[in-house]
Formats: structure tokens, C-alpha cells, sequence
């Protein structure tokens, strides 16, 4: 794949010559992680994020499948049964709270992931699909976050389970009966929490593969690079190994001891006390709020409180699934030509209104549903749509582009490249 | 390739031969990651190991007043069935009459019960061969050819000791640890 001048692949020894021949697994991973990829020789530690959310994932479903051998989704027992994993279970405690954190820590570095890929236009042709499948990920790890929360059956589970599924009961006409085919009742109960069960543990295996399809689209063109032009020639790439797996070892190695002092030090600081309530049908939290990673859909959700033409509930859950459907069309709202944001003026303003923009809606959503916060939840909002449907489309055709460097190596090492090399071979 | 020719000079200050100070950061590095790697697998595998609630159920008392000699009672104990049989005083000679020697799994019928309780045998009432009940301690069961327990699953004969004397099994049936704490009462596990 990608360029002409990738490493070959030759097997040094008989049984590996054997093996190519018949079942190439080597020659694979030597040129989709190996030495056989050839990478910008630029890329900055953001570059890091693709590989720690793929570690993250893989965090998720082993913790995952061995937490799945103790717990048991049955209304009756599954709050008992997390419990028991907790107190009685060997090392019962690590693995839940390695599964609990590690879904936030996946969101933290994906949601860094997407925003580099924001700056620096990865989004743009010829990685459209790469950021297509990107988002089809990101939908289906909302989707496997939120069935996770609901299985320890505390009461933020149980409220969850019962306002997501009001989401679908907004929708006209078949809104209700929506709603009670995906509970299988008419609140949440055994039959909900069996499906999610089930669609949790199957979701992820569907997000690898998404994954695999997203790393195979991605290696056709070969990776962007912080300054968005494409590569000229051998002299501006790098094999993958050894440079970017020692470089993303030692990002994971950062991002585990961040797990683990959140893991050992602060294991519930991301979560809500209120969760180690049994689920109780008769009683709702006085403040509900979901995960922190789905505040910012969270306030656009409760940004529409007045009917306009339709229901303003109904308003507000099409609004929130806008707010991701929205990224499906950015490769096409985005016309300009010029990838990264570095050259770009005025996009570089608007891109980090957008990040304090999101980061606002994050606050707003996990706060209480009262003013001043709905109206400054309407003001970013409209932001937000905004941002990708009427300020990028425009920007694209009024922006002058600084002049973009001939090369990528021009780019790091300058102009000179008689002084240049010796700085290089460091 | 032009590239990697120039990144893979050696820098002058480092010798041509022998342990580089980059192999030495290679070797160290990949070996921490190794270690840890290693050692984040160790709770994978534990977690499958019997858990505190199970292992809390280890330990049972049993009382022993009504059983009388010839009788056996079958109980449970860590989720496994549990023989406790009241010898008779032929049972007893009979089992002491056994050159010990001959036996498969050479043990004396003190050497499976306690002492100054020989009448009392207390084994597991899983055969030693796949794990099946023998047969034996319901009134009219086949007894086997030695008057203990017969396993029906694939034919092992059991004497009154619980010893094995014919058919698959490789050894005697297990003999728990357990202690009278009264004449009439066992703590078993």
C-alpha cells in the first residue's frame, strides 16, 4: 500500500517464507505497522491519539470480557452481581474500575483525536472515508457507553436507560411504540437490561471492525501531517517502525500511568454517587446528568424549550443527533483546498471558538437545567451549528491561505538542507 | 532509501562497535513494557479463581447424632456431595483386615479417619476416576464388591474404607480435612 518506495517485505527464515506463501499475516502487519509504512516524517505527538484509542478499545474488551464472566444481567441481581465483583471477586475492584475509567479515558482520546483531525483538515479528500468511518465509530461507542451505564442498574443507570429511550419517543406517530420495542416494556426492566447486555458486548467487536476498515482507508493515501501537504518523496517519510512505535510506546506508556493514577487514586471521580443506588422505578435522582462525554449533545438536547412548528423535545433530540450527523458532511461543508489549519487565518480563529465553544456545551450540559444556563446552552448552540454549516462554507472561499512550504521536509528542516542534515542524523 | 541511510548514521560520538547507548535504551525499554505486560495478565487469570463468597463457604458443621452404624448420610459441602457413613463394627474389621500393601493407593482405615472416631469414614462422594457419585449410600444401592461404594459411571469398586480395590479410579476417595468438636458434631473444611 501508499507509496512506491516502501520497505519491501523478504523473509529471513524458512519457516517465515513457508508461512508468506500461504498465509501472509506477517507480511500484513510488516506493512500496515512495520517497517513496509512510510509515515510523514513530521507528525506531532497529536499524532499519537489513533493508536491510544485503539489500546483503549482493546482495554475495554479484555476488562470487558473478563467482567462479563461475573456479572449477571438480570434486574434482580445485576446491582448485586457489580457489587460482588467489587468486594468478592479477585481483583474484582481493578477490573471494573479499569473498565469504568477506561471508557472515559477512550472518549478523552478520541475526542482529542477528532479535534486534531478538525486542525488539521484530515477530514479533506483524498481521507473523506477515513473520516466517514470515524464517525460511525464515534456513533457506535456513544451507543455502547450508554447500554455499559445502564447494565450496573444503580440509579443513574436505570434513569438513563429511561430518558435515552424518551428520546425516541419524541419522534411523531411511532415516537411511543419506538420507545417500548427498545425497552421490550414500558419502563426499563429485565428485558432492557438482557438486550443491552447484549448489544454491549457484541458493539465493540462491530467498532473493531469498523476500525480495521478506518486503518485500511486511512493507509490507501497514508497519514496526514501537521502541515497538511501531501508527501513529495522518500525524503519525507519515515518508516512506522521503528520511529512511530517507539514514539506511540511512549504515548502509551503517559496515557497508562494517567489511567492508572485516576484507576488507583481517584477511581469514582468521573462518576455519580447516586450510581451506588440500586435502581429504584419509583424515584428519580434530583440531578441527573449522563457521563461527562455526552454533555455537550446533553445541552444541545435542552437547548430547545419553546415548540416551533414541531414539539420542542422533538427539536431537541433532532438537534443532538444533527450535532454528530452534521460531521458526516464537513469533508463537503469545508471547501477549501488547504488542509491544515496552520495556513489557514481565519480558520485557525474559528476552529478554537469551536473547542471553547464544545467545551462551554460540556459545562452547560452537566450543569442543572435552570438559568442562566439554558439560554448561554442556546447561545452555543447556535454556535455550533453554525460553526459547520454557514462560518467553514464561507470561510473556505473568502480565507487567503499563507503560502504553504514546498515539502514536508522543507518544512522541518528548513530551506538550507546543507545545514539542515546534520540535525537530521541526531 | 535515502532516508533511512542518513537517520541511521551512527552520531560521531558513538563507538562502531559493541553496546550502543541506543541498544542499551532498546533492550531496557522493551523489557519494562515486557514486565508489565506480563504482569497486568496476572489479575486477567486470577479473577477466574474461587472467588471470596465461594471460598466463604468452605467450612461446615455437621451434626451426627442420628446416624446410626450402617447408616450413611450424603451432605454437601464447597458445592460438592459429601459421604459420612457410620461403620459398622464389620465394616471396621473388615477394612482393617486388608493387606494394605496390595491396595492401589496404599492407606490404613486410621490413616482416613479420625482418631477415636474410626467408625466415622467422611470422604468426598465424587469418584476418583471422572468425578461421578458412587453408588452405595442409600439403603439398597450396590455397595461394589467390597461393601463400600460402587461408581456405575465406569465401574470402580470402593471397601468400606473408601479405598479403591477394582475398575478405573486411581486412588481413594478423598478424605477432607475435618475435626470433631464434640462427640457428636464435625467441623468439616
Amino acid at each position: 500500500m501508499s507509496f512506491p518506495w516502501a520497505e519491501q517485505y523478504t523473509p529471513k527464515n524458512p519457516f517465515m517464507k513457508w508461512m508468506d506463501e500461504r498465509l501472509p499475516i506477517p507480511r500484513l502487519v510488516y506493512n500496515s505497522v512495520g517497517a513496509g509504512y512510510p509515515v510523514p516524517r513530521n507528525l506531532n505527538y497529536f499524532w499519537n491519539f489513533g493508536v491510544l484509542a485503539g489500546l483503549a478499545l482493546m482495554i475495554q474488551i479484555v476488562t470487558g470480557i473478563v467482567l462479563a464472566m461475573h456479572y449477571t444481567p438480570e434486574a434482580g441481581m445485576a446491582f448485586a452481581s457489580v457489587e460482588h465483583i467489587m468486594r468478592d471477586v479477585n481483583s474484582g475492584w481493578l477490573l471494573r474500575y479499569l473498565h469504568f475509567n477506561g471508557a472515559s479515558f477512550f472518549f478523552i482520546v478520541v475526542y482529542i483525536h477528532i479535534f486534531r483531525g478538525l486542525y488539521f483538515g484530515s477530514y479533506k479528500a483524498p481521507r473523506e472515508m477515513v473520516w466517514l468511518l470515524g464517525v460511525v465509530i464515534l456513533l457506535l461507542m456513544m451507543a455502547t457507553a450508554f447500554m455499559g451505564y445502564v447494565l450496573p442498574w444503580g440509579q443513574m443507570s436505570y434513569w438513563a436507560a429511561q430518558v435515552i429511550t424518551g428520546l425516541f419517543a419524541a419522534i411523531p406517530l411511532v415516537g411511543e411504540s419506538l420507545q417500548q420495542w427498545l425497552l421490550g416494556g414500558f419502563a426499563p426492566d429485565n428485558a432492557t437490561l438482557n438486550r443491552f447486555f447484549s448489544l454491549h458486548y457484541l458493539l465493540p467487536f462491530v467498532i473493531l471492525g469498523c476500525i480495521i476498515l478506518h486503518i485500511w482507508a486511512l493507509h490507501l493515501p497514508g497519514s496526514n501531517n501537521p502541515t497538511g501537504i501531501d508527501v513529495k518523496g522518500p525524503q519525507d517519510t519515515i518508516p512506522f517502525h521503528p520511529y512511530y512505535t517507539a514514539k506511540d510506546g511512549f504515548g502509551a506508556g503517559v496515557f497508562l500511568i494517567a489511567l492508572a493514577i485516576v484507576v488507583f487514586f481517584a477511581p469514582n471521580f468521573l462518576g455519580h454517587a447516586d450510581n451506588y443506588i440500586e435502581a429504584n422505578p419509583l424515584s428519580t435522582p434530583a440531578h441527573i446528568v449522563p457521563e461527562w462525554y455526552f454533555w455537550p449533545f446533553y445541552a444541545i438536547l435542552r437547548a430547545f424549550t419553546v415548540d416551533f412548528i414541531l414539539e420542542a423535545k422533538l427539536w431537541g433530540v433532532i438537534a443532538m443527533f444533527a450535532s454528530i450527523i452534521v460531521l458526516f458532511f464537513l469533508p463537503w461543508l469545508d471547501r477549501s483546498p488547504v488542509r491544515s489549519g496552520t495556513f489557514r487565518p481565519k480558520f485557525k480563529i474559528w476552529f478554537w471558538v469551536l473547542v471553547v465553544d464544545i467545551i462551554a456545551l460540556a459545562y452547560l450540559g452537566g450543569a442543572p437545567a435552570e438559568e442562566p444556563y439554558v439560554m448561554f446552552s442556546q447561545i452555543a448552540t447556535i454556535y455550533y451549528f453554525a460553526h459547520f454549516l454557514i462560518i467553514l462554507p464561507l470561510i473556505s472561499r473568502t480565507e487567503r491561505p499563507l503560502p504553504l512550504p514546498n515539502s514536508i521536509t522543507e518544512a522541518v528542516l528548513g530551506k538550507d538542507k546543507t545545514t539542515a542534515q546534520p540535525v537530521a542524523a541526531e | 532509501m535515502a532516508t533511512e541511510d542518513h537517520v541511521d548514521q551512527p552520531a560521531a560520538d558513538q563507538p562502531e562497535e559493541g553496546v550502543r547507548r541506543r541498544d542499551f535504551l532498546n533492550v531496557a525499554a522493551v523489557s519494562v513494557a515486557g514486565v508489565g505486560g506480563v504482569i497486568a495478565i496476572l489479575p486477567l487469570v486470577n479473577q477466574m479463581n474461587p472467588d471470596a463468597d465461594v471460598l466463604a463457604l468452605a467450612s461446615i458443621d455437621v451434626d451426627l447424632s442420628a446416624v446410626e452404624p450402617g447408616q450413611t448420610i450424603k451432605t454437601s459441602w464447597r458445592k460438592q456431595p459429601l459421604f459420612i457413613r457410620h461403620l459398622t463394627e464389620d465394616e471396621i474389621a473388615e477394612a482393617r483386615a486388608v493387606d494394605v500393601s496390595a491396595l492401589r493407593d496404599p492407606q490404613t482405615l486410621e490413616e482416613r479417619t479420625a482418631e477415636g472416631y474410626e467408625q466415622w469414614l467422611i470422604s468426598l462422594a465424587v469418584c476418583t476416576h471422572l468425578g461421578c457419585i458412587p453408588l452405595g449410600a442409600a439403603p439398597g444401592e450396590n455397595k461394589g464388591e467390597f461393601g463400600g461404594y460402587f461408581c456405575p459411571c465406569h465401574g470402580s469398586h470402593y471397601d468400606t474404607a473408601g479405598r479403591i480395590r477394582k475398575g478405573p479410579a486411581p486412588t481413594n476417595l478423598v478424605v477432607p480435612e475435618y475435626a470433631f468438636t464434640s462427640d457428636t458434631t464435625v467441623t468439616i473444611g
